[in-house]
């Protein structure tokens, strides 16, 4: 291996590229940035300001705290439907006006006036609603408008009443409750913006009400075309914004036992800062209220803590403008480039030396030669058929195959014309096989392990396995089953392909050639399913050796087949049998001379090979070249090989033509035939083997002569 | 002006409405309120529309291209302020001026530019732009709210010249408005606003600069609040800060809007700024002189563009199937 080589081998092979890509699929690195924000700022202002984190000092910045974070909480729910709130601060002005006015002039009951305070609240949310929703006015200027409006309205009668305010007598324990004492430590207001919260994501995640808001947000005219009453949702926003924004207002009121000129101001724009600082996206859909929440510490801290350090006037303004840009820009560019960059960086291909192989050419005189005896195999089903992966003959010569429409289809014997769907399963059905009661098995790409029962009921055995530590994909989940096969005593053996790829991308995952294939077991008496060997480049067909104590599986871009085996001195240990062939081997299966049949759905080409040597031409190709013009392995050619228990070759078959069966997935051998299937081919093959015992059934190899 | 009023009774548009209403409230007030129609009054009311409307200009700007600067008001106020806390301490007229403009352009170029290439609302830049160029300046440069002119500079002689008995800046207004009008309806620039306010994909797919002219957008904006604050601080001696938090701001949107330039884009021009400040300036002159209270006042103003959103949003409705998400 030369030295760039080796350089090559370490800086792919060693370094983690991949965690890059799988940790972005995370739907909580959302939240990452925020709560990073929200950790720097608290240590940053804690170690500056001394004091900062003393309870005395807590409890006053909590009290804010709280009738800040409800007005928060109000701006989410907006802003999750789509929508943005800025007359917070005019609502909550005036419910605090409300309040005070009921209980200082009015002298009425503090429940009165927090009545008149929540009226307030819900119908100037109404009016926002109104407009908004069912006049569908643009939502930023109409409740700017609104919101000028309502600060003239508060201004006028703060001028108005201000002296009377202060003359009233008007006293109240609850209200000194509500405004100054605390409960475990934290202030009323406190407790309520929890409970608020609680009960508000709740609804949000958990309630027909909340799932309509975001549907509105996330696409407000796919929640239209839904029947979702999207005008109606809107308008409820805004509506409990007002609400929300009017309890903000009722506390203050009590807290500071009156209403000022500075009630509210500049409210709006901390509200929007921190809740898009927090993370909910402007245009709705995305956020929840614990991102509001941790967007209101944020601000405030901010904030406050300025204040605190002695900063003059208009810093606030300047730290919010700064945070507001800031953040809107992040999420702004996050929201439409994640899935990009995601795409560009998740494939993150490996260093692998592919060893010598021998040549597969016509009259090359070694074992693999392959010749044109395929070409003139009969077809089954051609045209009507969509990617039969795997094929497989009952007892009844019935021929059974997936397509790629989620069906397995049956063609009824002797002459195969006639067909139907047997099973509808979804996904896209890979490997098959019988069970010893006729059920078949098979593995259902992007679906799991399911089992067919011959009346036709389709279940599931197995979705998953158990989750290992280190990973950060959710490798639990079956992404790409791809073929199984049953021991004697009735476990399933079964493959899956690899954790980073879905079934469809199957292709990707050549390229990173990153070594995630599994075999696992399914054990049909307890139902569990457990992973028994791990990191395989593609690990694919499996088949039971005749004998019952072991199996063979094909790792398909190592171009390898291993033996695991089941009993004996070596169970529970793999040994590769098969090495360095020149084609890329899929599935596997049992042939009447006690040899076996193994599929090749590609060749190994030089180009490849080479690039295989090379992952950072690899990792170049994919970020800068569209797809279509990447290079791939060479599906386009394939064959069918047969070889026995020690890992000899015994013959090769192919169709050089290229008309009938360029690639091949999958044979089966049934009474002297070979049937053959390709993923994308469109028609089955049958092929008469010469020599062949005409009796041999797959069924009957496994389970003995019919019953 | 009236005979063409009532030609253009059929195709009655908002334009045509307001200019109606405009009249009738003007001869209302002529005949209703005392010393309305005299020579002082009449010229008072163009004066106070003036800044009024340069602002409005700008505005109108970045509206047909589909846009909106709310960060109009803080910078016409704060780099002015800037500028004369500058000059109080002693820096150079040129040197001065050539920092509060290279202030003033970049500000521009930041709404465009973040508007045009990361893609952020207008609505949003602008409106923490224009708390960042407030508080900067306030909290930074300058130390206290008002700013004095110094004695005998060229903005305090501005704001003393007159032609035939009127002051200078409805001259600048006028010369303002007629080279705008000439720019939009005369220049490939002018045309490639129309364009990109109607349909900015449309535009970009025929070759329009769709990004570069939304910077120049949002920089010729900046600018314009600049000339709007010099006028200010030469009428006035002295510039205020604290109408960055007055309704000015609102005051520019509500002239635009009821003049007539969809908040949707691609319609609009000078001549409906034009009639959008005479109504706001009649309005405004006739409810001073009734002693109506500033803060009435507010309300009032504020019920009118509410009045005038909803009308806008009648007029040109949005189609649930049409409207773009995140479009707010």
């Amino acid at each position: 291996m030369s030295f760039r080589e080796r350089l090559q081998s370490w800086r792919y092979n060693l370094v983690p590229d991949h965690l890059v890509g799988e940790i972005l699929t995370k739907r909580w690195t959302d939240n990452a940035i925020p709560f990073l924000a929200l950790v720097v700022t608290l240590a940053s202002f804690g170690s500056i300001i001394p004091g900062f984190f003393k309870l005395n000092a807590l409890q006053e910045s909590t009290r804010q705290l709280g009738e800040f974070s409800m007005v928060v909480t109000g701006m989410t729910v907006v802003m999750l439907g789509g929508g943005i709130d800025l007359s917070v601060g005019s609502i909550f002005a005036l419910s605090c006006f409300s309040a005070v006015y009921v209980f200082f002039i009015l002298e009425q009951s503090i429940w009165l006036a927090m009545a008149a305070s929540l009226a307030t609240g819900l119908i100037f949310g109404a009016i926002n609603g109104y407009l908004v929703g069912y006049l569908r006015l643009r939502a930023f200027l109409t409740t700017l408008v609104t919101f000028i409006f309502g600060r003239a309205l508060f201004d006028i009668l703060v001028t108005t009443y201000a002296a009377d305010v202060q003359l009233s007598t008007a006293t109240s324990d609850v209200l000194d409750f509500i405004g100054d004492s605390t409960f475990w430590g934290l202030s009323v207001s406190v407790w309520l913006a929890i409970i608020l919260a609680i009960v508000t994501h709740i609804a949000l995640t958990r309630s027909r009400p909340g799932w309509h808001v975001l549907a509105v947000g996330g696409s407000r005219r796919s929640a239209h075309n839904a029947g979702i009453r999207v005008r109606r949702t809107v308008f409820m926003t805004y509506v409990f914004s007002g609400f929300c924004a009017s309890i903000g207002g009722f506390l203050i009121a009590c807290r500071l036992s009156g209403a000022g000129p500075g009630t509210g101001l500049n409210l709006e724009i901390m509200a929007l800062t921190a809740a898009v600082v927090g993370g909910v996206s402007l245009g709705g859909g995305r956020g929840s209220v614990i991102k509001g929440l941790m967007g209101a510490i944020i601000v405030l801290t901010m904030t406050n803590g300025l204040i605190r350090l002695g900063y003059g006037t208009g810093t606030n303004q300047m730290v919010l403008g700064i945070m507001l840009a800031v953040a809107v820009t992040i999420d702004i560019r996050w929201l439409k480039n994640r899935h990009k960059v995601l795409n560009e960086v998740y494939v993150a291909p490996v260093y692998l030396k592919m060893g010598e192989t021998q040549s597969a050419v016509p009259d090359s005189g070694t074992p693999y030669e392959l010749d044109n005896r395929l070409s003139a195999a009969d077809h089954i089903g051609l045209g009507e058929l969509e990617g039969p992966e795997d094929v497989i003959l009952d007892r009844d010569d019935h021929l059974y195959c997936g397509t790629r429409h989620g069906e397995i289809v049956r063609f009824f014997a002797p002459d195969y014309v006639r067909s139907e769907v047997f099973a509808h399963i979804g996904g896209f059905p890979l490997g098959l096989a019988f069970d010893k009661s006729g059920n078949l098995i098979s593995c259902v790409g992007a679906m799991g392990l399911y089992s067919v029962s011959p009346q036709r009921e389709v279940k599931r055995l197995s979705a998953e396995t158990a989750r290992s530590w280190t990973s950060i994909v959710d490798d639990a989940r079956l992404r790409d089953p791809n073929d199984c096969d049953i021991a004697p005593d009735g476990r399933i053996y079964f493959t899956d392909s690899t954790k980073r790829y879905d079934a469809h991308d199957w292709a990707l995952d050549s390229i990173e050639n990153r070594a995630t294939g599994r075999l696992l077991v399914y054990d049909p008496r307890d139902g569990l399913t457990k992973t028994l060997l791990d990191g395989y480049r593609y690990t694919n067909g499996v088949c039971m050796a005749h004998d019952g104590k072991s199996l063979f599986f094909a790792e398909s871009w190592a171009c390898r087949v291993h033996r695991y085996w089941l009993e004996g001195p070596k169970a529970g240990t793999a040994e590769c049998v098969i090495r360095d062939m020149p084609g890329y081997p899929d599935n596997i299966n049992r042939a009447s001379d006690g040899n076996y049949w193994m599929a090749w759905l590609g060749m190994r080409t030089p180009s490849f090979d080479l690039s295989l040597r090379h992952p950072d031409m690899r990792k170049r190709m994919t970020r800068r070249l569209p797809q279509d013009e990447w290079l791939f392995p060479n599906i386009n050619t394939g064959g069918v090989v047969k070889f026995n228990q020690k890992g000899g070759i015994v013959e090769a078959l192919g169709d050089l033509s290229g008309a009938a069966h360029p690639m091949v997935t999958s044979m089966r051998e049934h009474k002297g035939y070979l049937f053959v299937g390709g993923i994308l081919n469109n028609r089955v093959g049958r092929y008469r083997i010469s020599g062949a015992d005409p009796n041999w059934t797959s069924p009957a190899s496994y389970w003995g002569a019919k019953p | 002006m009236n005979a063409i009023g009532w030609l253009n009774l059929r195709s009655l548009n908002q334009e045509g409405i307001v200019f109606a209403i405009a009249v009738v409230l003007f001869v209302a007030a002529a005949i209703g309120l005392p010393g309305f129609i005299d020579a002082n009054n009449l010229v008072a009311i163009v004066r106070s529309v003036s800044v009024l409307g340069i602002l409005a200009l700008g505005m109108a700007v970045v509206i047909i291209g589909r846009g909106i600067d709310l960060s109009a008001v803080a910078i016409m106020a704060m780099s002015v302020a800037w500028y004369l806390q500058l000059l109080n301490t002693g820096t150079s007229d040129g040197l001065a001026f050539a920092y509060v403009l290279a202030g003033v352009l970049a500000i521009g170029l930041l709404n465009g530019f973040l508007v045009a290439y990361a893609d952020v609302p207008a609505i949003f830049v602008t409106l923490a732009t224009g708390s960042f160029v407030f508080g900067y300046v306030r909290s930074q440069l300058i130390t206290q709210d008002a700013v004095p002119v110094p004695q005998g500079h060229w903005v305090e002689l501005l704001g003393g010249l007159r032609f035939l008995d009127i002051p200078i800046e409805v001259f600048v207004f006028a010369g303002l408005a007629f080279l705008l009008f000439l720019f939009l309806r005369y220049t490939k620039w002018g045309r490639y606003i129309y364009f990109a306010g109607d349909n900015p994909v449309a535009a970009r797919n025929i070759g329009v600069p769709v990004r570069p002219m939304l910077v120049l957008r949002y920089v010729l904006s900046a600018f314009v609040a600049l000339i709007a604050g010099l006028l200010t601080a030469a009428s006035l001696h002295s510039i205020n800060t604290r109408i960055v938090n007055s309704t000015l701001l609102y005051d520019i949107v509500l002239v635009a809007v009821i003049g007539g330039i969809g908040l949707s884009g691609g319609r609009g021009g000078v001549r409906n700024v034009l009639v959008g400040a005479a109504l706001i300036g009649i309005l405004l002159n006739a409810m001073t002189i009734i002693d109506i209270p500033l803060l009435y006042q507010n309300l009032i103003k504020a019920a009118i563009l509410l009045g005038a959103i909803i009308v806008d949003g009648i007029i040109n409705p949005r189609d649930e199937q049409t409207a773009q998400q995140g479009d707010i």
